[in-house]
């Protein structure tokens, strides 16, 4: 048993559908919330990825969102506050094997175990992080959170929080993650293609979500998701492709040295002249984590969308694995009476 | 004048200098040499209580203890027979644990003005000079001067030549014990093998100090510890940080299981860190996490995932992961939790020991959370104990407790090393693979012992959530059901007590079977508990001794076995801590003897406390 087994893909088994991952336990959310989305097309896209059901792990901490592993029929741990992501980089660097997901929210994630949720990403696990930010403590019945615009009038604050807000983005690239991107639970496409992003991605993928609480921040990023507003709202980033958005997609984002503005594409600016996406360019990644305007300032920036960047860097448990095995290498493998032993012994007659 | 050899049965020697004197190296070399020459010994390291008190300052004393017998011993002695002082602040924390008559080997220059003023000696005092060692025999040697001369044809500065000043005083403890340099060379051939002039320096202090002894004539004497009583079979010296670090590896061996440990550094603990760091080639895993609860909840995501999830702390870092032992306790998969007790509240004594953990390993979480508890008794016992408190941990299905200490985690003594196919095997068992048309997995369904099935990520048809939340019985659902929490309260409880059923019986360490007083002790108190009593014994009192190596549940005999006596002892290094549960399990009238110093029980105490209640 000292090798615990690697299970690959059983090529014989009928292809599983998102139905397989769904189950039996009566779904506890409240009905409209954004979670049930994100269930959804995490349940879709799961046999797109060909994992065996046995092979993934999901691991959270404890909120709204955290209630996830529960209806997912795989593996699955709901464990304390906070600590979702280190029980996953213990069970990823002694298991590379698995497909490991973590599901946090910006309260557990970035708050009681906001030091975690670096650490991770520094390591740079290969996990999957999924940020369910609905700004707000729901479980708790309505805190302001970590990710509370300021002023925020809650039971906690009745003259408003006088915290200022994290930014995920700019927190995760200042861990340097290796993967980050930002999606929503109303636009199930897209999260489904940033969901299998994160999880085609070698490393620690960080995924922030924006996640309606309809109970406690109803509302909050209507102004990304509503159909009236998310054209001017939202900037949608394709590798290769410039910044463009708008209603008529008439607008772009321009840069001028490291300082973006908006351009309009009718006062005489070629798409050619826009800031072109560059998923693996470092710099300009930080300059999109940084795109995070009040929306109700005039002449904000829209809120990107998508991968913001992309790049290779050893996992910790591929590292963990090498050093093992030079270790067996060069000494060979762990001999019980010799360490016991030890180099200076006598003998008793 | 000639110099006669003598014959001594025991001798305690402390090595005692500044915390830059490299007292804790030089003890450790004399300790491995005496180990190998055959004595008994046991040893006490004494580290500075500030990690970087100021040069030459009674905080910055660092201290190294060892007793060495030709007959059995079981503690590094309470009172020195030699003190070597390296300065005069090492004099003066020391001397009063010095016998009379015993023997000073003082470093001149470590008795300076400057040193003298640092030690809070009044002005113009200098203890070597103004008689009141009068009652010593006091040898003062120019380690310094004689360093330096020796190391003369070294190309290197002044301040790296003294650093080989404690290789000169132990080349001279060799001399005075009739020892050979042999151990000590090999060593620094082994450390210094590329860095030729330290190596040559050290090497060259070492025969000086030898020399010295050889040379002048102020020793009348050398002395012999012979060869100790020992059961028969090969030895070796071990501490108890590196016996548990065996007992782990030994652990996952034997049990087939891969050893993960996530651990953040604290002392006294971090030894266990950095050894298992060292044998990767056994498949070992150590993660330095980011704290204190991701230590303790990184073993648990190993052991979730089939590995032997271990973590190390001390006190205050046992405190921050109270909350991740409850989840381990409703999760109810192995996990070993190494507390190296030291003092405490808060930071507390960090280098000095203390049991005062105890009640906290017993009740120091949230909800009914009870979980088996494991102590060592002995340096050597680190690797047994610990050895089982793994067997209990996967074959129970549960998260344990160790507890060990600073004075026994450091302390050395000879331990007669088993073989591989002595340990009595680990049987483990992973939950099989289930077919589609196999009934249900049913993730809380016990076995006889009322442990749950381990069922790792990788295995098909067991997909199943687990976590925090009350369980269903059974099902391991999510349950908020009133019968069903109360079930599973008594069932975690019950499957912690009925691992007495799988433990050995209470023994007797010695003495009579009833009679008048049972010192009943637990962890690092056991060489001077068993010292006092064997003496008293001797002495035709009727004290017996058990020690306590299964704090949780407590051996099935044990209430038996204290109804036998008059009066039930109990010495510890806290306020009252086991005494309490004792009387509140057994309802007797246990009485406390109680020492909260940062450092351990002496014997001599002990037979007085013992004395008196005869
Ligand atoms: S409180 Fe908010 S986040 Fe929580 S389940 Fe209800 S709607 Fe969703």
């Amino acid at each position: 048993m000292s090798d615990v087994a690697t299970l690959e893909p059983n090529q014989a088994a009928p292809a599983l559908t998102a139905k397989d991952f769904v189950t039996d336990q009566e779904v506890r959310w409240c009905p409209g919330c954004g979670d049930y989305s994100i269930l959804k097309q995490v349940q879709t896209i799961l046999p797109q990825t060909g994992i065996p059901r046995e092979n993934i792990v999901i691991i959270s901490g404890i909120g709204c969102s955290s209630r996830f592993p529960y209806y997912m029929n795989t593996f699955g741990m709901h464990s304390i506050h906070g600590r979702a992501t280190a029980v996953a980089s213990g069970l990823k660097a002694s298991r590379p094997d698995l497909s490991v997901w973590v599901v946090t929210g910006d309260g557990d994630g970035l708050s009681i175990g906001g030091n975690h949720t670096i650490h991770l990403l520094r390591r740079n696990f290969d996990i999957n992080i999924l940020l369910f930010n609905n700004q707000i403590y729901g479980l708790t019945k309505g805190q302001y959170s970590p990710t509370s615009e300021e002023h925020k009038i809650t039971k906690s604050t009745p003259m408003g929080s006088i915290d200022h807000p994290f930014n995920p983005m700019a927190l995760a690239m200042g861990a340097d993650a290796t993967f980050l991107a930002r999606s929503m639970d109303r636009d199930p496409k897209h999260l489904q293609a940033m969901l299998l992003r994160s999880n085609a991605h070698k490393g620690a993928s960080f995924l922030e979500i924006y996640q309606n609480c309809n109970i406690f921040n109803d509302g909050a990023f209507e102004i990304y998701t509503e159909k009236s507003s998310k054209p001017e709202e939202v900037i949608f980033l394709e590798h290769g492709l410039p910044l463009i958005f708008g209603t008529n997609k008439d607008k772009g984002i321009k840069l001028d040295g490291y300082k973006p503005e908006i351009v309009n594409l009718a006062d005489g600016h070629s798409a050619s002249d826009l800031w072109i996406h560059d998923e693996k360019d470092f710099f300009k990644a930080q300059i999109l984590s940084r795109m995070f305007d009040n929306p109700a300032i005039a002449g904000h920036f829209p809120r990107p969308f998508g991968v913001f960047y992309e790049t290779e860097r050893s996992t910790y448990e591929d590292q963990m694995k090498m050093q093992i095995d030079e270790a067996l290498a060069k000494k060979g493998k762990g001999d019980l009476n010799a360490l016991l032993q030890g180099k200076e012994t006598w003998v008793i007659e | 004048m000639s110099v006669s050899t003598k014959i001594l049965e025991e001798v305690v020697i402390k090595f005692a200098g500044d915390s830059g004197d490299g007292m804790q190296l030089t003890g450790s070399q004399f300790t491995n040499n005496t180990a190998l020459i055959g004595n008994d010994l046991s040893t006490f390291p004494d580290f500075p209580a500030e990690i970087r008190a100021p040069q030459g300052t009674v905080p910055g004393v660092s201290g190294y203890q060892l007793h060495f017998s030709s007959k059995r011993i079981f503690t590094p002695g309470d009172n020195c027979d030699v003190l070597v002082a390296m300065n005069a602040a090492a004099l003066k924390v020391n001397l009063k644990s010095l016998k009379q008559g015993g023997i000073i080997i003082a470093n001149i220059e470590g008795f300076d003005s400057k040193n003298l003023r640092l030690a809070n000696y009044p002005e113009g005092v200098n203890p070597l000079e103004d008689g009141s060692l009068n009652g010593y025999e006091l040898y003062k040697v120019d380690v310094t001067k004689m360093t330096r001369e020796a190391l003369k044809e070294i190309q290197m500065g002044v301040k790296e030549k003294d650093r080989a000043k404690n290789m000169f005083v132990l080349g001279f403890v060799y001399w005075l014990y009739n020892r050979d340099l042999n151990s000590t060379i090999a060593f620094l051939n082994d450390k210094f093998g590329k860095k030729k002039d330290i190596l040559d320096s050290n090497l060259k202090a070492l025969q000086a100090g030898y020399n010295y002894g050889d040379t002048v004539e102020a020793f009348t004497a050398r002395y012999i510890v012979e060869k100790a009583k020992l059961p028969a079979g090969s030895y070796r010296s071990i501490t108890g940080n590196v016996a548990c670090t065996y007992g782990l590896i030994a652990a996952a061996q034997k049990s087939g299981l891969p050893l993960f440990l996530g651990s953040y550094p604290i002392t006294p603990a971090s030894d266990i860190l950095h050894e298992l760091a060292r044998y990767k080639n056994f498949g070992i895993r150590t993660f330095q996490a980011e704290d204190e609860i991701a230590a303790i909840t990184s073993a648990i995501g190993a052991s979730y995932g089939g590995s032997l999830g271990v973590t190390t702390t001390s006190g205050p870092g046992m405190a921050l992961k109270a909350e991740a032992m409850g989840l381990a306790v409703m999760l109810e998969i192995p996990l070993i939790i190494i507390n190296i007790q030291r003092g405490g509240p808060s930071t507390g004594l960090p280098t000095k020991t203390e049991q005062s953990d105890l009640l906290q390993a017993y009740y120091g979480r949230n909800g009914e959370c009870p979980m088996p508890i494991i102590s060592a008794s002995m340096p050597s016992d680190c690797f047994d104990a610990v050895y089982e408190a793994a067997r209990i941990s996967v074959q129970h299905m549960t998260p344990v407790i160790f507890l060990s200490d600073g004075y026994i985690a450091n302390g050395a003594e000879p331990w007669r090393y088993p073989q591989e196919a002595d340990l009595a095997p680990i049987e483990v068992s992973f939950q099989a693979a289930r077919a589609e048309t196999d009934p249900k997995f049913m993730p809380y369904k016990r076995d006889e012992k009322l442990a749950r099935p381990w069922a790792i990520p990788g295995t098909a048809g067991l997909e199943h959530r687990i976590g925090g939340l009350e369980k269903e019985d059974i099902t391991g659902n999510i349950s908020y059901e009133a019968e069903n929490h109360e079930h599973m309260v008594k069932t975690r409880q019950a499957k912690v007590d009925m691992i007495a059923n799988y433990i050995p019986l209470q023994t007797l360490d010695s003495g009579p079977d009833s009679g008048d007083i049972l010192v009943l002790g637990w962890g690092s108190t056991y060489g001077a508990i068993k010292s006092a009593v064997l003496d008293l014994q001797a002495q035709g009192k009727s004290v017996a001794h058990a020690h306590l190596r299964y704090l949780r549940p407590f051996p099935r005999n044990l209430g038996e076995m204290l109804a036998k006596y008059k009066k039930v002892l109990i010495p510890e290094i806290n306020n009252g801590q086991l005494v309490k549960i004792i009387r509140d399990q057994f309802m007797i009238d246990a009485i406390p003897y109680n020492k909260i110093k940062g450092v351990p029980i002496t014997r001599t105490e002990l037979v007085n406390v013992i004395s008196e209640l005869l």
